[in-house]
């Protein structure tokens, strides 16, 4: 039962917001207790996996591949806790203040469908199943991006929608010659009966599939261009949510499809992943430190770093694969906090254009230095955990003897830690140009710093607890890596003997 | 009847990615409509099409008798509705869109020229 909770708890959070009067006290309160609920069934889960290994719910007590059937292993359960921990700092956000429009329309509703359909994507142990919960996230996305939109802002939005779309149209068709071949939906059965009955051609033409379409989602080169062209138009805290969650459901998918239905790690499409993922690290960072806007940066940084999450994959060791899974995890706490961050830019200044920015750092130091935590830690710099999350991946690029790519990844680090130390500068040390003076800036308040600093405390607790959870990470690859062990716990030990 | 189904859904991705690369609104969401129907026809075609046959088996001892697959059947229902939800938003987006500039040309809608 524990399983379905993380899916149950947002749903029912977001029809009980439709019984509270709008723009009340209680709404975002609730809200918030949805979120933080969400993120307690996340960690439970997380736990029982860890001590009791991976976690099946076959739902309505339908057999396993005739049901649906939701599995957390590892990999799923620390995503789950990562949605509950970014649900919690974006719902805390909006208790200093949301757009009462927004509001009005279902905002904080719409936040947990969001949450719902990406814990859902994360648990679910079915295909189809999958494809459902993208459109679910899709759907609530397109309206959080879309909502009292400005006409320049239009546009972004439509430019996402249409291309979201089109990526689920790719995995809808995948999915349909996958069951036309396989005759099954259920990840455990696929991966079971996938490799007999596949023919080389489907199964490179169905690989070639699920790249695009997975690609689209996580923004891979060259399938990115739609990210930084919408992520900065919404609200901080939306962005936040986008940011750290929907690419990486784009990434989680994409490795777990992987993993479970094509385990030849010599076949050309790992090298496509690998040319891929090298290409979208150089081209993010470079797009990054061209441009002028702090969310525009930002969006090209998220850009970038997907490259790190999506080439363990490609190499396919244990070691590669966990440095990727830790780099996910360091990578969603930062780059929500930073979207936060811009938020507060946001808030004093009324824009995120840097050249306009300065003089945060002799305003407010501490929330100065509370940014320079994610800044930092994003560019890599010891002992923070990107630093931590990015040895973990570099060392498993030189122990599988790609020189190359490990070049091209500590390249990509110092044009981080350029891009990184320009954000710094322009926005926080540089004294405020005088003509975008805003007059009497509103000073940012405790409510408004609190979620950022509940994402920056965490980033140092992963830094701290680094061993450990590398270690997670790491267990969470082997269990991605062996098959055997995921079928046998959804369908029983039987089926694979019976196999054989 | 496979191969008929199999032209059709390749024409449907066909005109329905042209119609996406178009620069009109109203032209990229038929498109949008026409790429989810190729979908359906897709899962229904590579599936398999049964003639004749309930997809539901009556009694037990009817096991070993041919029987259609409800399952893409299903799959297509669920897509047939997620895609109608979708194309209802994408509409009302145009729509807006169209309030907001008097125009469907996506080119002007741009950052560049707002």
């Amino acid at each position: 039962m524990l399983l379905a909770l993380p899916v149950v708890l947002p749903l029912a959070t977001a029809i009980a917001l439709h019984f509270i009067p709008q723009r009340s006290r209680l709404l975002r309160l609730l809200a918030f207790l949805g979120a933080l609920l969400l993120l307690a069934a996340g960690v439970s889960v997380l736990v029982r996996v860890q001590y009791a290994g991976i976690q099946v719910l076959q739902v309505g007590a339908w057999p396993a591949p005739f049901g649906i059937t939701l599995v957390a292993d590892l990999f799923s359960a620390l995503m789950v806790v990562m949605t509950g921990i970014v649900g919690v700092a974006v719902t805390g956000s909006s208790f200093a203040g949301v757009d009462p429009r927004r509001e009005g329309l279902g905002y904080h509703a719409l936040i947990h469908v969001l949450l719902m359909g990406v814990s859902g994507a994360f648990l679910t142990g079915d295909i189809f199943n999958l494809y459902v919960w993208f459109e679910v996230m899709l759907i609530a996305s397109f309206v959080l991006v879309s909502l009292h939109r400005t006409r320049a802002q239009l546009h972004a939005a439509f430019t996402y929608v249409g291309l979201n779309l089109l990526a689920s149209a790719f995995f809808l068709t995948a999915i349909g010659l996958l069951y036309g071949q396989a005759g099954t939906l259920n990840f455990a059965d696929l991966a079971r009966a996938w490799p007999e009955r596949r023919t080389p051609g489907l199964d490179a033409a169905l690989s070639m599939l699920f790249l695009s379409a997975f690609g689209i989602k996580a923004g891979l080169f060259p399938l990115f261009f739609w990210l930084p062209a919408s992520y900065p138009t919404p609200p901080a805290a939306v962005g936040a949510l986008l940011a750290g969650l929907l690419t990486k459901v784009g990434v989680y998918a994409m490795i777990r499809v992987f993993t479970l239905l094509f385990p030849n790690p010599s076949a050309t499409v790992y090298t496509a992943i690998l040319v891929m993922s090298a290409i979208t690290m150089v081209v993010g960072l470079i797009g990054a430190i061209g441009q002028h806007d702090l969310r525009r940066v930002l969006s090209f940084n998220l850009v970038g770093h997907i490259g790190f999450t999506t080439v363990g994959l490609a190499l396919w060791t244990p070691a590669a694969l966990g440095g990727s899974i830790l780099y996910l995890l360091h990578h969603m706490l930062v780059i929500s906090s930073l979207f936060l961050v811009s938020g507060l830019f946001l808030r004093q200044k009324r824009t995120t254009d840097m050249r306009a920015l300065g003089g945060m750092y002799r305003a407010q130091p501490f929330v100065a230095c509370l940014a320079l935590v994610p800044l930092f830690s994003l560019a890599g710099i010891p002992p923070l955990s990107g630093f931590i999350a990015k040895l973990a991946v570099v060392g498993s690029m030189i122990e599988s003897r790609h020189y190359f790519l490990a070049a091209i990844s500590l390249a990509v680090s110092l044009l981080t830690l350029l891009s990184m130390a320009r954000v710094w500068e322009e926005s926080f040390w540089k004294p405020a140009p005088g003509q975008a003076h805003v007059a009497h800036p509103p000073r940012l308040g405790a409510a408004i710093l609190a979620p950022v600093a509940f994402l920056v405390t965490l980033t140092i607790g992963l830094t701290l607890a680094a061993d450990p959870t590398y270690r997670v990470a790491t267990t969470a690859a082997q269990q991605l890596l062996d098959r055997d062990g995921y079928v046998s716990a959804v369908l029983g030990n039987g089926v694979l003997r019976a196999a054989r | 009847m496979e191969l008929l189904l199999a032209v059709v859904a390749g024409v449907l991705y066909a005109a329905g990615l042209y119609l996406m690369l178009r620069r009109r609104l109203a032209q990229l969401i038929i498109g949008l409509g026409l790429l989810s129907n190729g979908s359906n026809i897709l899962i229904l075609s590579a599936a398999g099409v049964t003639r004749g046959k309930p997809p539901l088996i009556a009694h037990p001892e009817m096991t070993g008798e041919p029987f259609a697959d409800p399952v893409p059947q299903s799959l297509i229902l669920t897509a047939i509705v997620i895609g109608f939800g979708v194309l209802a938003f994408a509409l009302v987006l145009a729509h807006r869109m169209h309030q907001s500039t008097g125009s469907d040309d996506i080119d002007t809608f741009g950052p560049d020229r707002a």
